[in-house]
């Protein structure tokens, strides 16, 4: 059993191992093929109607028609699924058009309307009381009463009874109210809302045409008013509306009317959606999105994070957009609400395999090929991935057993879903992936490149000639220095918050796209706007859409009948036309044809009354919340039901000037004549528009100048001047971050220890004495005994062990700090020499070129790292001093400057003989040589008290623990010397008080002891390639090299304890403590933390892209820097990464922890004091003023919290004046 | 600024003379206003619940709106009363009950000894969140043959609630007893007129309820959890530094 799951497991690993190696081969096919199924899947859905809330029609004959029953029946294919079941009304409308006419000019402008409006009392008698068979009320809808909460309407809609609408409801259908109100158009005007208005307001309501349409207004050039009287019946009797449709005819013939009357069209109404819904509906949303970021927020290690959380969003969306198309294809079509149920589908189908799948592939090994990687990454979770898809349908395949229809439908879309979900995380995700991967070791590559030019300048011979600076060499490879201004400072969180607002513009934005939205609502909404629009998209494109024409989009049909008379767009481009009535006129303003209408330009003096396709469904130009809005004054909601609306009856009326003066109201002719009678309606919305935006305009104006004097007022003129500075950064100038946020002025002075001539390459120190070695050989021994804010550095011997005097002459020379002349330049080397450009980035701090730089090697050339180590322990030059080669290369076509030149003989003695490692115990200093050669030197009187050539192999590294020193070599070899002193009394003698920290204290070896150093033991083969790293601490001896492996040695016997095996690139950093904490970090990118007393890995974090390159420890956390410019803190215990910082690029790769919560970091010409709890800039020492291009490369914490670090040839001095006056 | 490195810097002279010397106990990290106070315990506990009390009112808001919004109409002037259309003190019974569920939880875990590694994320939260959402939801929304059907159903539903988020046998006991619990106190509530269902089924008491009860004592334990993993973590680091 076990075995056939092994079995099942292998085979699934290695499919998915050979599908990552197609995948990452083949991206840009892959990617097509992917897109062009998901096109593919979700084209069926094309065919489903466009989501929104519009309503829907179908269109019947009248002759035929029969109400549907509620069974599906046969002939399905024409009808849609809502079309079943009677409707919950009929809509009978009567468009009544009335005008007085003819038109007399002693009529007033108010004659327009109030007679005609009268006439609805009478055509209202009328209709109630037909009776043909049936009366009215037994047809009509019979409605009980407003819904609660509208008493205001109450007044004027119907509350019980027949359902019947008119503009007669203003005056509760009495022509004697109607008769003594003095102003018609102010008892309309009284029910509108104020405001915008975004549905239907009772005036299109009770006059069931648009407002605009109506022509109830002073200034109606047209004289024609028109309205419909509604009424709505719950049950269709064909008889007795053809009866009062004849009757009605009868009595008010319309001449020219040709409007079709055998079509009815069934409205069908969306579910509209509460507030009640939404409420919900939106939780589940958050919810949704707070999942979604909770996911993609892990993804992390990738080139792109962004890029990669879209496309696992994109993954899933397209999944379900998949399944649903599936599902449409194969006949199934939903009948969930799609909104509601989608946040689950997300979340049953989940991100999580997609983030594993990004955690497994970014886990692997960085050195590997891309390919190999996604194909690892995939193989490993492969069997994750299948178990879970397994469980996952188990569990779907069990709810689709409830037979509950909805939870089947719902698990239908789930399983294809999860199906296709998994599709494309196979091909569309992990092609992504493999892309963005590509795309991190590109970016990687390039930002070596730099690294790479810096790696092999020439071993610094003392010989050398530099009396002349090299002017600015073509160097082959270029140093681009990223401005000061892209440093990520960490900055309070209130501050981050406001700068990310600012930087975003988020407030502009959201303001923005809030009136965009507004406005789209406006439009939206608008009667005429684009809903009519959409609706008629709908109805096309919905496959049972209406055939007649009556399905025309109405603005199709509309427009050519108002190309002419359609005010809004005639008006706007002759504002005022000709008013007066040309009497030669009125004749030939009489078009027979329904289609043309009046001209605007020659208003007739007999208003005509015309016909068109506009009036034949005349409610399509209303909201299509009119109905739905009407019914729900009387609580009948139509959500998911349908309306049928009936041909409309077409009415005209002619009233004679006689009736209309008759039906006068006194006030009427008091009524003041419209103050612009000339100009329409129309113009004059328009104008207010005008002035509402010339208000408006004028009002933002002021308020924008107010402000600015507010600012004025508040602010001081030389506010926000700090950040403009973003040229090169001069010296005392602080980085400003891109906000202009500057660190408060400094108040740490560093202190310039000057003396050498070259580049510093070493730095050692106990506590008491400080040693230094430069470049060319010399070591200097500065005494950093402070007391109080000065540091007494009363002690300054320089040990010349350079060319002439091999036995290393010393010269005591007590130089203040500040007073090195350029005398101490005999060597032949001048000052200048320090600046030219090459040398402040590129020289490495160390010869070991393993220590700092060690994966350049590879990018040179990779035959290098396959060379065997015998290749290696020749000297370095050879194999990887790839910029030594330039630089002879360039100094045999430099002239030979006239100074003085050392011989070549002693050039090539010294050459081999630079030191390369140097630790300082007691005034012992141990200097490892590169020729093989371990010296002990006396740091306070300058002599060399003992030699041992014992090995060949140059020393890369030494430690010096009690009275042991171990030197690792190139070779891999490790040496275990002991230092004995033949007095050992002396061993007692301390120098001075015990350390201010409580440091071992250092023996002190007097002048006049013997001493010696032999070799005890010496490990050959302690590692297969150059040992890169050795550290020793709390008894043990930790060595990284370049083979892959960390061993840890016991100081006593020199035995090797573990060999400790982990990392998959060479080992470049290690920190191990007296609390035996040890970590390790590899040019993997990886960083170990090991056991030491098990041997055992504790944990194993990847952290970097490229090399770790420097490690440190706290107690609670671990802190390493890395080849990507990048800080990452680690909690000690978990192995969480708690925070990381980006600092600029190439910078000093140097960390060093003054305390618990106090982290230094060397910059470019700077170091950098960090919090380490919260990640906070605390402060930026400058170093100097020529601040720009150097590195600090070497940091070394001293024990009253000074700093020493390395700066071009100085040594830099940087203390914490608090923390010095706590120390005393 | 200088304040802040003073105050940084005053343990860290001692401590790091200390350290360096590699002798005597690793200090105690000084640590900022913020971490303090969520290391606090009590602090900690009264943030902890604040939080999971919100989140049960709000909850219970929500899901009683999914309810009630059956009966609603088209035309909704009184939604927002409708929200508190039943008890009032409904919600605020929910987010106490929530909010000693989400601290019983990590509590009980702490003292069986059996920390939670299960699927320990944020994001595995609001699925679980959305999972629970979703089975109010269905109950509400999804039409039932009958209601054992409809009970087997979230029963099936909330187990794989447990066991796609839980799986501890401590939260399933948990789940199961509050569960109970709350029922009966329902049925009591219930049978004494206090309030009462629109259609119950099973002894006054709609008989989904113990589905329901078992899938929120779920969830609020998942997110209790989840809050306390902060603490957890702290207090981990500082025995640790002990």
């Amino acid at each position: 059993m076990m075995t056939l799951r092994e079995q099942l497991r292998e085979k699934i690993s290695a499919a998915f191992y050979r599908h990552g190696l197609l995948c990452a081969s083949y991206p840009v096919p892959i990617i097509l093929f992917t897109s062009a199924s998901i096109l593919t899947c979700c084209y069926p859905l094309l065919r489903l109607p466009l989501p929104g809330t519009g309503p829907v029609e179908f269109t019947t004959g009248v002759r035929d028609y029969s109400v549907p029953s509620h069974e599906p029946q046969g002939d399905l294919g024409e009808r849609p699924d809502w079309y079943r079941g009677p409707p919950v009304a009929y809509i009978q409308q009567v468009l009544v058009k009335a005008a007085v006419s003819p038109w007399d000019s002693s009529l007033v402008t108010v004659d327009v309307f109030r007679s005609p409006l009268s006439r609805a009392f009478s055509l209202l008698e009328e209709i109630r009381n037909h009776v043909h068979s049936d009366s009215l009320e037994t047809l009509c809808l019979q409605v009980t009463g407003l819904f609660p909460g509208l008493r205001r309407m109450q007044s004027v809609l119907p509350e019980h009874g027949c359902l019947l609408v008119s503009p007669g409801n203003y005056w509760q259908n009495q022509r004697e109210l109607f008769d003594s109100d003095p102003d018609l158009l102010k008892t309309i005007q009284k029910h509108e809302p104020k405001g915008l208005h975004t549905s239907a307001t009772l005036r299109d309501l009770l006059f069931g045409v648009p407002g605009k349409y109506t022509g109830v207004s002073h200034y109606n050039r047209k004289r024609v008013v028109t309205y419909t009287i509604t009424l709505v019946l719950s049950s269709y009797d064909a008889r007795f509306l053809g009866s009062l449709r004849a009757r009605l005819k009868q009595l008010h013939p319309s001449a020219n009317c040709s409007l079709r009357d055998d079509h009815m069209v069934h409205v069908h109404f969306k579910e509209e959606i509460g507030i009640a819904e939404l409420i919900p509906l939106v939780t589940t949303y958050i919810i949704l999105f707070a999942y979604i970021y909770f996911s993609t927020r892990k993804i992390d290690m990738v080139k792109s994070k962004w890029g990669l959380a879209l496309a696992a969003v994109v993954t899933v969306l397209s999944s379900l957009l998949m399944s649903v198309g599936l599902c449409t294809l194969f006949g199934l079509t939903p009948t969930l609400n799609g909104g509601e149920i989608f946040p689950y589908l997300v979340v049953v189908i989940g991100l999580e395999n997609v983030l594993v799948l990004t955690k497994s592939v970014v886990s692997t090994p960085v050195d590997l090929e891309v390919k190999l990687r996604i194909a690892q990454g995939l193989s490993n979770e492969s069997w994750s991935i299948m178990k879970n898809m397994a469980t996952e349908l188990c569990i779907i395949l069990i709810g689709y057993f409830t037979l509950v229809p909805a939870i089947q439908e719902f698990c239908l879309f789930a399983v294809v879903g999860l199906v296709s979900d998994f599709f494309l995380q196979m091909f569309f995700f992990t092609t992504v992936l493999s892309i963005d991967i590509r795309r991190m070791e590109l970016a990687d590559l390039n930002r070596r490149l730099p690294a790479e030019a810096g790696l092999p300048p020439p071993k610094p011979g003392p010989l050398r000639p530099r009396e002349v600076p090299p002017p600015p060499r073509p160097s082959p490879h270029t140093i681009t220095l990223q401005t000061p201004a892209f440093r990520n400072l960490r900055l309070p969180k209130r501050l981050r918050v406001v700068y990310f607002l600012a930087r975003t513009r988020l407030a502009q934005r959201i303001i923005m796209v809030g009136t965009v939205i507004w406005i789209g609502i406006l439009v939206y909404t608008d009667p005429a706007g684009i809903r009519t629009y959409l609706a008629a998209q709908v109805s096309e494109q919905s496959p049972l859409g209406d055939p007649g024409g009556g399905g025309l989009p109405p603005h199709l049909g509309v427009a050519p009948v108002f190309r002419g008379g359609d005010p809004t767009s005639t008006l706007s481009i002759h504002p005022a036309p000709d008013p007066t009535p040309l009497p030669e006129n009125q004749s030939q303003g009489h078009h027979g044809s329904a289609r043309a209408g009046p001209l605007p330009q020659a208003p007739p003096a007999v208003p005509q009354i015309t016909w068109g396709a506009e009036d034949e469904e005349g409610w399509r130009r209303l909201s299509f919340r009119h109905w739905p809005s009407l019914f729900s004054y009387y609580n009948i909601t139509l959500a998911k039901r349908y309306i049928s609306i009936l041909p409309v009856i077409p009415v005209t009326v002619h009233v004679s000037p006689q009736e209309a003066i008759e039906t006068r109201h006194p006030q009427d002719t008091r009524h003041p004549p419209p103050p612009i009678p000339k100009v329409s309606a129309d113009l004059q919305t328009d104008l207010t528009l005008y002035k509402v935006a010339a208000l408006g305009l004028a009002a933002g104006v002021l308020l924008v100048l107010l402000l600015f004097c507010l600012y004025r007022v508040l602010c001081p003129r030389n506010y926000g001047q700090n950040g403009v500075a973003h040229g090169r950064r001069r010296r005392g100038d602080l980085p400003c971050d891109d906000y202009g946020y500057s660190p408060p002025v400094s108040e740490i002075s560093p202190l310039l220890l000057r003396g050498h001539s070259m580049d510093i390459e070493c730095l050692a120190s106990d506590g008491m004495l400080l040693a230094s070695c430069c470049l060319a050989g010399q070591i200097r021994v500065w005494d950093a005994q402070t007391e109080r804010h000065n540091i007494d550095f009363n002690g300054c011997w320089e040990q010349r062990d350079g060319w002439d005097s091999v036995g290393g002459a010393t010269e005591p020379e007590c130089l203040g700090s500040e007073a090195r002349g350029p005398s101490v330049s005999g060597d032949g080397l001048s000052e200048e020499e320090d600046s030219y450009p090459l040398r402040h980035r590129t020289a490495p701090a160390r010869p070991t070129l393993f220590t700092d730089q060690p994966d350049l090697t590879p990018l040179i050339d990779t035959n290098f790292t396959s060379q065997p180590p015998s290749h290696l322990s020749t000297p370095p030059r050879e194999g990887f001093d790839f910029g030594g080669l330039v630089e002879r290369a360039y100094i045999e076509h430099e002239p030979p400057s006239n100074s003085t030149y050392p011989s070549p003989s002693s050039a090539t003695a010294d050459w081999e003989s630079s030191v390369w490692a140097m630790e300082l115990r007691g005034n012992l200093i141990a200097a490892g040589r590169s020729s093989g050669k371990l010296e002990l030197w006396d740091a306070v009187e300058g002599s060399l008290r003992c030699s041992n050539e014992d090995g060949v192999s140059g020393i890369t590294a030494l430690a010096f623990l009690n009275n042991r020193i171990v030197a690792a070599r190139l070779n891999g070899s490790l040496d275990f010397f002991t230092v004995e002193i033949n007095k050992p009394l002396c061993l007692l003698q301390y120098r001075g008080a015990p350390g201010r920290g409580s440091m071992p204290p250092s023996p002190c070896y007097s002048s006049e002891d013997v001493i010696s150093c032999q070799l005890t033991r010496s490990v050959q083969c302690a590692h297969q390639k150059p040992i890169t790293v050795l550290r020793a601490a709390a008894g043990r001896v930790v060595t990284g090299s370049q083979d892959h492996t960390v061993r840890i040695y016991r100081l006593e016997d020199s035995c090797c304890l573990f060999t400790l095996q982990g990392h998959s690139g060479g080992i470049t950093a290690i920190y191990i403590d007296q609390t035996m904490v040890l970590a390790s970090g590899g040019q993997d990118g990886a960083i170990c933390l090991w056991d030491v007393l098990t041997g055992s890995r504790v944990s194993h974090v990847y952290g970097h892209r490229g090399d770790v390159t420097s490690l440190v420890c706290t107690t609670s956390c671990v802190i390493s820097s890395g080849l990507d410019d990048l800080i990452c803190i680690w909690d000690r215990s978990t192995g969480i990464k708690l925070y990381s910082i980006q600092q600029e690029v190439g910078c000093g790769a140097s960390l060093g922890v003054i305390s618990e919560s106090l982290l230094v970091t060397g910059g470019q010409g700077c170091v950098s004091f960090w919090d380490l709890n919260f990640g906070d800039l605390l402060q930026t020492v400058y170093l100097g003023q020529s601040s720009d291009g150097q590195g600090v490369r070497q940091l070394l914490v001293l024990d009253n919290a000074a700093i020493v670090c390395d700066f071009g040839s100085e040594l830099s001095l940087v203390y914490v004046p608090s923390v010095l006056e706590k120390l005393d | 600024m200088s304040l802040t490195l003073t105050a940084m810097s005053d343990s860290a002279v001692t401590s790091g003379q200390q350290q360096w010397s590699g002798s005597g106990p690793p200090p105690r990290p000084s640590r900022g206003p913020y971490i303090s106070a969520i290391t606090n315990r009590t602090t900690n506990l009264g943030i902890r619940g604040a939080m999971l009390f919100s989140v049960g009112v709000f909850l219970a808001l929500v899901l009683n709106l999914l309810q009630v919004q059956r009966n609603v109409t088209l035309f909704p002037p009184d939604v927002i009363s409708s929200i508190f259309s039943s008890a009032w003190w409904v919600p605020p019974c929910c987010g106490t009950a929530s909010a000693i569920i989400g601290l019983l939880y990590p509590c009980i875990d702490s003292r069986l000894g059996e920390p939670h590694k299960f699927k320990r994320e944020w994001s595995s939260v609001m699925r679980c969140v959305a999972v629970f959402v979703g089975i109010n939801h269905a109950s509400a929304k999804v039409d039932f043959a009958n209601n054992v059907q409809l009970s087997l159903t979230l029963a099936a539903l909330s187990i794989g609630l447990w066991w796609t988020f839980d799986r501890s046998r401590s939260g399933f006991g948990l789940g199961v007893s509050i569960a109970l619990l709350a029922t009966l106190a329902t049925q009591l509530l219930v049978y004494n007129g206090v309030f009462q269902y629109t259609s119950p089924d099973f002894l006054y008491i709609r008989s989904w309820l113990p589905c329901i009860f078992f899938a929120g004592v779920i969830t609020m334990g998942n997110i209790g959890r989840q809050l306390a993993l902060y603490e957890y973590k702290f207090i981990q680091e500082k025995t640790h530094q002990d």
